[in-house]
């Protein structure tokens, strides 16, 4: 598409307030982004690991269960749960439904509260059996 | 050339029938990745542990490779989707074609990857 530069755009992210349903739609963008991309190399360096041998798969094991990955399971599991509601979320929407404007800033806010609130249960689960 | 606005090009020429293929896919493989997630999930947390040996045990079965393999090409295909809408929503010059070719190829090469790994475990069993 050609676009004269001299002529302004639509009002654009900086000019709209805040609101619960924004913030779904570009966390649904970032976390997607995020699983996609260095959720997916984990998974890919998991596998590639068990399949390389018990020496290759040390290495994976010793970085996976450092500590300070935790930084980096932690917002993934965040990441994962967030993007899952809100792909429930956007089914919803599919059909048609949940477009009033309280119901729709309601399940926005209910899909952020509940990530973070299953991010909290999974680790929660994880600690409790003593997996980690 | 003619002096003629896109619009103008396209009108009356009826839809393409493909223009919702995108959206269904991206959809069709968001319910397989998330029915596959699950699985893996549960699968992970009844393993005993996760050390080298459990894991190329349990990879072995066929009805661990199986599924594992399904979420990774599920996975990967519905990432590859999701990557090119960002991309086509941002990148407009000529950095766009660049970026749609990388992520296909990149998306390809991870699912390989994590595939063959799959099978090779599934076949070899634990073997070293």
């Amino acid at each position: 598409m050609h676009r004269n530069p001299a002529r302004p755009l639509s009002p654009h992210l900086t000019i709209w307030r805040w609101g619960a349903a924004m913030a779904v739609s570009i966390l649904h963008r970032v976390t997607g982004a995020g699983l996609a991309t260095v959720g997916a190399l984990a998974l890919v360096w998991w596998l590639v690991a068990a399949a390389s041998g018990g020496e290759a798969y040390a290495r994976f094991a010793g970085w996976a269960s450092w500590k300070w990955a935790l930084l980096f399971w932690v917002p993934l599991t965040w990441a994962f749960w967030q993007h899952t509601l809100s792909g429930l979320r956007h089914f919803v929407m599919d059909v048609g439904a949940g477009f009033e404007l309280r119901t729709n800033r309601l399940w926005a806010w209910l899909v952020m509260v509940f990530a973070v609130l299953f991010t909290a249960l999974t680790w929660a689960a994880i600690f409790f059996w003593k997996l980690v | 050339m003619k002096m003629v606005t896109p619009l103008g090009r396209a009108r009356g020429l009826g839809s393409a029938r493909t223009g919702a293929h995108h959206w269904w896919l991206e959809r069709l493989t968001s319910v397989s990745t998330l029915i596959l997630f699950i699985w893996f999930i549960v699968a992970l947390f009844r393993l005993p542990a996760y050390d080298h040996s459990t894991i190329v045990q349990w990879l072995s079965q066929p009805l661990a490779a199986v599924p594992m393999i399904l979420l990774i090409a599920s996975t990967f295909w519905h990432l590859k989707l999701g990557l090119l809408v960002v991309i086509e929503d941002y990148e407009h010059g000529s950095l766009r074609l660049l970026l749609v070719i990388l992520v296909n190829f990149l998306a390809a090469l991870g699912a390989a990857l994590a595939i063959f790994s799959v099978v090779k475990i599934a076949l070899t069993g634990s073997a070293e």
